[in-house]
């Protein structure tokens, strides 16, 4: 090895490159793929592995070269595994929405409604005994 | 007595660990902070969410790691998917799965998992929240797939939320 590198410096330098090229090939995919649903899809990479990647290299940083433990990149991960599924299903909603007024489906085409007497939810507001709809239910029995 | 005191001790033990990891270092202080916030925010908020599911934490803690997994290696799948295969030959489509999961913590938490995992996002549950509409970035055989999120996510989020 030569002078001026150790080991846990390397590791964290390994982790972030691999962290910022899955970054990379999700921006990548968010170019290349053919419509709005599939681009979906790049970002969604991008913000897991390659971020969890990049957080991993910085705790192992921190801890092998500065000798101490930082626990925010946790956080940082929870927060974001939390809040990323909620923005992609914000846009597909936003999608499914524009479907109806003319906008061109991509290659998957419009989605089939799921029975013949059901819509989906942004279609059509949710009916009395859907999961969290308490409007015909009984008061929930507490425990305490 | 101590129920009435600590409504919900999942919440509280989370809220206590999400602290400590939040101010950095374990000290006495820092701690009785800490537990303040896990014993007060569940007392204040449990009028705010009644019918609270009960989850077994163990299988829970399995769950999560499977994720992590899946995660990880569905990765290194869709960059493949990504760097090597044309338009052209790419078989996105929309999948309708059935719901056996009635709680809304459960689907909410099933939905998550499925965004999470590349190469599928959930956009939408029926108006009768008994289908969840998934779109997949590729997915030659759709019943397949179906047969998969149900078996290795849904069959353990059953056995979470009972």
């Amino acid at each position: 090895m030569t002078a001026g590198f150790s080991f846990p410096e390397l590791l964290a330098s390994a982790l972030i490159v691999l962290g910022s090229g899955l970054a990379l090939i999700g921006s990548w995919g968010l170019v290349r793929l053919p419509s709005l649903m599939e681009r979906l899809h790049g970002p969604t990479k991008a913000s897991t592995l390659g971020l969890g990647a990049m957080l991993v290299g910085s705790v192992a940083f921190f801890q092998l070269v500065e000798g101490k433990w930082t626990t925010h990149e946790m956080l940082v991960s929870v927060f974001l595994f939390v809040t990323a599924p909620i923005a992609a299903n914000m846009i597909a909603k936003v999608h499914l929405h524009q479907l109806r007024f003319g906008k061109e489906p991509g290659p998957a085409g419009p989605p089939a409604a799921p029975g013949p007497d059901s819509q989906w939810a942004t279609y059509e507001a949710p009916r009395p005994g859907t999961p969290g709809c308490f409007a015909d239910e009984p008061a929930p029995d507490r425990r305490d | 007595m101590i129920r009435r005191l600590v409504p919900h001790p999942g919440l509280s033990v989370l809220l206590v660990i999400m602290w400590m990891v939040m101010v950095g270092d374990l000290t006495a202080g820092a701690l009785f902070l800490g537990l303040l916030v896990g014993i007060g925010v569940p007392l204040f908020t449990a009028p705010y969410w009644p019918g609270r599911p009960e989850v077994r934490f163990l299988p829970g803690l399995a769950y999560v790691a499977l994720v992590v997994w899946d995660i990880i290696v569905a990765n290194f799948q869709v960059a493949g998917i990504i760097l090597f295969k044309p338009n052209h030959r790419l078989q996105p489509a929309w999948l309708a799965i059935p719901l056996e999961l009635d709680r809304p913590e459960a689907i909410t938490v099933f939905a998550g998992t499925i965004s999470l995992t590349p190469g599928t996002v959930s956009a939408d549950v029926s108006a009768c929240g008994t289908w969840l509409l998934v779109h997949a970035l590729h997915a030659p055989d759709p019943a397949a797939e179906i047969a998969r999120a149900k078996a290795r996510y849904e069959a353990r989020l059953k056995r979470i939320f009972a």
